[in-house]
């Protein structure tokens, strides 16, 4: 039984000159010079179309993600311009490729040093689950040491793919609600991976 | 009065005038995960201790678990911006082990795919050593040419990277018409994007300088080292495996190898870029070669192998014979002859060798691949003591360092 | 006049007599054997004698071979068990020669070639972390790919290539062990 179709159902209507469509505005009730909306509404519609991520491209995935970056796949349009190397100016970590159980406290360390809000997406099998490698040096997965939203699979997964876990990263972040970082859910969630 | 908080200094590092900086594991360069410790005064490198490990996945206990098939894929992800080299070298392994010997035509294709493959690892590695000068438009702009690369592959094998192509005694199947399509668009499109690219570098003023001088290293040295490969040649020792002990059918055909001289940055630099207008050259002549099979002869892509060759899905369903090959090479029921063998091909880096030890069953007994990367990276102390920190990075980033066959 | 296997093979035999044994030639590359003691005296042989100039060392690493242990009654007592094999290359002859040197799991003592050979330096890292091989001499000696906390070594034939300490793998999907077993 296959899935049902999730892109392009509803093609939005073109507004301008024949070829330019923007972005709907969220629900609210509006009128001439004010519009009223839900804060958690406009503040994740900010958030979510500029994303920063943060590469952290351990092994093949980071090649593609080289290329989803380049000018045919392009990932700048998705607000991300500027992915900085810094932990602590960015949004989203993306780990893409396998991680060692020598590379893990260095990547729980780099999940520390970012600032609340902080997704975290994992890219190709490796990343999500270990991938082919089954054997006594590979973490099977980083969900064994940080918390993960999105896990994208493929071996390496094509730029589409990529950008489809980043587009179901900003539907998260878009519709994320802003007492979520306080919440005990989040404490407990955080606690279980011995992080404070 | 007011208390004056003395700056606590590390335990004698006044005597020692030498602050310790990690150029740490999660890398800016997006070269892969390995750690450098420098000692540094001020600007200038003391020394410099390499960790390696990061990305330790245990290829060659996991070849002794898997059927010459399924190793393939393994190999694949060694020097991954080259995967299709990797591929054939380890095919070219089992080959030698069981004795198949490939039609011409075949070693032709081979040829193709490989020299492909090295223009799409030297494009990564020549952009990326403008980046880290600072000169971004390169890579943005060859990115897109390897996009082609990447397309020629998929009509091929279905994958774009780890591309885990060919067969033992050949291909999968044969190219087809848009394949060879795809490659005549490269071959047009091509020349002319690469003289771009090199105008953008070669004669410019500040990559000349940042590069000249840089991280040389002397020939005995680099033989010393084990090195091999671009960094060899760079050095003064034209070495290289496909001229030395030629494979596929390498001896058929007409190139130079570029030889630097100080082993610098900048010759390094440029005896890549020279390689790829050989490649360039080589799938030339052997597009041109395969055109002049005509008949039969044109349909060959694989010997005449059936023990060891997978056949083609159409074929396993159709035909009794077929069936029962697949069966048994899948399921490992093919046995392998005892014995040991070492093949080396030319990978990107320098000579992949591979050393196969088989005791009869269905998996190696023992399988360990001779990394070029693992061995030259030992030298890096040497070639940054003395210089400048952002010596270090363009250093690195010119070694051509791809963190999968650094680790394995 | 180029170098066959035939005259290397006479000219380790007139160095090295009765010490150098088990000469095969295994797809066209000519493979030997000589006691652990002399594999430097052995490497620099082939390094300095001016025919046979064997001056690079293109790979090392080791084997496990867990049923050919030490024999009780050899009166030299050497074990068989953990092979360490040198690739040599003379690059103007253009000849390959693989040299094996033999030693028992207990000592596991092999002198180091990174005196000859810069390039033996991190091989001889790596065939100790994957297997125990000691070399004696070396500059640093420690794990170079596996972590450093690791206690064991392990591409020895006796431990497995699954991490054992996952609780969420379950065996009967694999085929093995589960609860049928």
């Amino acid at each position: 039984m296959s899935r049902p179709v999730q892109f392009n159902i509803n093609s939005k209507p073109v507004d301008y000159n024949g070829h330019i469509s923007i972005v709907g505005a969220p629900e609210g009730s509006g009128g001439e010079g004010f519009f009223a909306t839900k804060l958690s509404e406009v503040v994740g519609l900010a958030r979510k179309n500029s994303i920063w991520p943060l590469p952290f491209a351990t092994s093949c995935c980071g090649i593609e993600f080289m290329a989803t970056m380049g000018s045919h796949y392009d990932l700048s349009r998705f607000g991300s311009e500027r992915v900085a190397f810094t932990p602590r100016q960015c949004d989203l970590l993306m780990v893409m490729g396998t991680i060692a159980k020598k590379m893990g406290p260095v990547l729980k360390q780099v999940y520390l040093q970012m600032a609340e809000p902080r997704w975290v997406i994992a890219v190709g099998a490796c990343a999500s689950s270990g991938g082919i490698f089954d054997t006594y040096s590979v973490l099977q997965g980083i969900d064994q040491v940080i918390p993960v939203d999105v896990y994208v699979p493929g071996c390496p997964p094509r730029p589409e793919a990529i950008l489809d876990g980043f587009m179901k990263v900003q539907e998260l972040v878009g519709q994320e609600s802003l007492r979520r970082r306080n919440s005990e859910h989040y404490k407990a969630l955080l606690e279980s991976y011995g992080i404070q | 009065m007011s208390d004056v908080q003395n700056i606590l200094l590390p335990e004698g590092s006044i005597e020692k005038k030498t602050i310790t900086l990690n150029l740490g594991p999660t890398h800016p360069a997006t070269h892969g995960v390995f750690q450098n410790i420098l000692e540094v005064d001020g600007e200038r490198i003391k020394s410099s201790e390499s960790t390696v490990g990061y990305i330790h996945r245990a290829f060659e206990k996991l070849a002794e678990r898997r059927p010459l098939y399924q190793i393939t894929p393994i190999t694949d992800r060694l020097n991954y911006c080259s995967s299709p080299i990797n591929n054939m070298g380890w095919h070219m392994t089992c080959e030698k082990l069981l004795n198949v010997k490939t039609p011409k035509r075949v070693d032709y294709m081979r040829i193709i795919i490989m020299e492909l493959a090295r223009i799409s690892d030297h494009l990564i590695c020549n952009s990326i050593v403008g980046v880290d000068t600072g000169a971004y438009t390169g890579f943005l702009y060859v990115m897109q040419y390897r996009e082609l690369i990447y397309e020629i592959y998929e009509e091929i094998c279905g994958s774009r990277l780890t591309t885990n192509i060919g067969r033992i005694g050949g291909f999968e199947r044969n190219f087809n018409a848009t394949a060879w399509k795809k490659l005549e668009k490269f071959l047009d499109e091509y020349p002319r994007v690469l003289r771009e690219f090199e105008n953008l570098f070669t004669r410019n003023r500040i990559f000349m300088e940042r590069t000249i001088g840089c991280g040389p290293i002397s020939a005995e040295r680099a033989l010393n080292y084990g090195f091999t490969g671009p960094n060899l040649r760079a050095a003064g020792v034209d070495y290289d495996v496909r001229v030395h002990t030629p494979y596929s059918s390498y001896e058929d055909f007409d190139f130079t190898i570029p030889v630097g001289s100080t082993g610098d940055c900048y010759d390094r630099f440029l005896v890549r870029n020279q390689e790829m207008w050989q490649s360039l050259s080589l799938i030339e002549q052997a597009y041109q070669k395969i055109q002049d099979f005509k008949g039969a002869d044109a349909e060959v892509y694989h010997a005449d192998v059936p023990e060891y060759y997978l056949p083609e899905k159409q074929k396993v369903y159709t035909s009794m014979e077929a069936l029962i090959w697949h069966f048994k090479i899948i399921m490992g029921e093919i046995d392998m002859p005892k014995g040991e063998v070492y093949h080396s091909v030319e990978g990107g880096n320098g000579e992949l060798g591979f050393y196969l030890i088989s005791d009869g069953g269905r998996t190696p007994y023992r399988l360990h691949f001779r990394r070029p990367c693992f061995i030259y990276y030992q030298a890096y102390e040497e070639l940054v003591k003395g210089s400048m920190l952002s010596d270090a990075i363009v250093v690195m980033s010119s070694l051509n360092l791809i963190a999968g066959e650094l680790d394995a | 006049m180029s170098l066959t296997n035939e005259q290397i093979q006479t000219k380790l035999i007139e160095k090295f007599g009765e010490q150098v044994s088990n000469f095969s030639e295994p797809y066209g590359m000519l493979t030997f054997e000589a006691p652990k003691e002399l594999n430097l005296k052995v490497l620099q042989f082939l390094y300095d004698d001016e025919t046979l100039k064997f001056r690079f060392l293109t790979d090392l690493q080791a084997v496990h071979y867990p049923n050919d242990k030490a024999r009780p009654n050899d009166p030299v007592g050497w074990g068989r068990e953990l092979a360490v094999v040198y690739h040599l290359h003379n690059l103007v002859d253009n000849v390959r020669i693989r040299f094996k040197v033999f030693t028992d799991i207990n000592t596991p003592d092999v002198f180091t070639a990174t005196q000859l050979y810069a390039t033996a330096n991190w091989m001889e890292r790596e065939t100790y972390d994957f297997f125990g091989v000691n070399f004696v001499g070396h500059p640093n000696l420690k794990r170079i790919l596996n972590v450093d906390e690791m206690d064991y070594f392990p591409l020895r034939k006796e431990y497995p290539l699954e991490d054992q300490t996952r609780i969420d793998k379950d065996d009967e999907m694999f085929g093995r062990g589960g609860s049928i077993n």
